[in-house]
């Protein structure tokens, strides 16, 4: 997992980006035990009480769950884990569509580039 | 949650010169914080109060529930901002007189972190580099096992590789009651350190707050505030 924090948003909520990607992209297995805050903290380069926090938001939105005593959790949940993987394409997608906006390409365009793209890709 | 560090009104003059004025803050257990301001704003006054080096002209200080004396320095470890190191002393002597001066000093863990920075335990003090000796020095302070780490300028003067290593040591001797406090300029490394953060301009408080917060309300990171804060 790579930890970048940019400069606009409060760094609980970009931990919990990075979280969601290695979730949905199975980096982070459904099911699979996670290390201790602390450890996770010092991997990520911030403080435990940040990481802490982006965790407790992510057992809050049910993506990761704690049994007591053994620790925490990523849910086995299938269908929530599916739907955050639309969540973050539909947001990226709106970012990129933006952008496309801004150099004057519409939608139409874009598709027919994406498609483009790909057969020069092979 | 009790506090580690209280301020009560505090005014401090050196002469005519006023470094803190009417300072009141209190600082949580468990919390990493950064000392933040520009040059001449009372950050290493603020810290020397705190571990009773200077007596303010004004107003009350508690550190971890002491006024600062015998009781408070055993669970206060302070690192000066600048390097106090005998030069005739080699590192192995230097870890000897720390463990017998001090109840809570670790020194297997000082000799753990030696090795990870590639210190060699016998090399004389005279023959090292600045940045070198500032990290003794800091190994000094966070082997002490105590309540509260004040660091005024920990990282200046080493590469950003033992920078790293530094501000992963402050991570993982984090425990839930004890506090460190950084006063820095290098603010964008520190940051993601740090949860709760304290601007002074000019002896006076000017901002305060917890570090997500306050990226969340205004937008920006610290380390852009700061530079707005205190354009020149």
């Amino acid at each position: 997992m790579e930890y970048q924090f940019s400069n606009d948003k409060p760094i609980y909520l970009q931990l919990m980006d990075v979280f969601k990607v290695a979730i949905v992209s199975g980096e982070l297995p459904k099911g699979e035990r996670l290390e201790s805050v602390r450890d996770l903290a010092i991997v990520a380069k911030v403080n435990p009480n940040t990481m802490q926090k982006a965790l407790s938001e992510l057992e809050r939105i049910g993506l990761v769950r704690t049994e007591r005593t053994s620790g925490r959790f990523i849910t086995d949940d299938e269908e929530l884990i599916l739907s955050m993987k639309n969540e973050i394409a539909e947001k990226e997608i709106s970012v990129f569509l933006e952008k496309m906006k801004a150099i004057g390409i519409s939608k139409e365009n874009v598709i027919k580039l994406i498609s483009d793209y790909n057969s020069d890709a092979k | 949650m009790d506090s580690i560090l209280d301020f009560k009104n505090i005014t401090k003059k050196y002469g005519k010169k006023t470094a803190l004025d009417d300072i009141t803050l209190s600082i949580p257990r468990g919390s990493i914080v950064g000392l933040l301001g520009p040059n001449g704003s009372g950050k290493t006054t603020l810290l020397k109060l705190a571990t009773g080096l200077l007596q303010p002209t004004r107003g009350e200080v508690l550190a971890c529930g002491f006024k600062p004396g015998a009781e408070s320095k055993d669970l206060v470890a302070y690192q000066s901002d600048k390097v106090y190191l005998n030069d005739w002393m080699n590192v192995n002597d230097l870890m000897n007189m720390l463990n017998d001066f001090y109840t809570n000093f670790n020194k297997p863990k000082a000799l753990d972190m030696l090795k990870s920075l590639n210190i060699n335990p016998n090399d004389k003090l005279k023959e090292m580099s600045k940045g070198t000796k500032e990290k003794v020095q800091l190994i000094t302070t966070m082997c002490r096992d105590v309540e509260l780490y004040l660091l005024d300028e920990p990282i200046g003067g080493v590469d950003p590789a033992a920078r790293d290593y530094i501000l992963n040591t402050i991570i993982s001797n984090y425990q839930e009651n004890a506090t460190v406090i950084i006063s820095t300029h290098l603010i964008a490394d520190v940051e993601p350190v740090l949860n709760h953060i304290l601007f002074l301009k000019e002896g006076r408080i000017v901002r305060q707050g917890d570090v997500d917060d306050v990226r969340e309300e205004t937008g920006k990171s610290i380390d852009a505030l700061f530079r707005e804060e205190f354009r020149c």
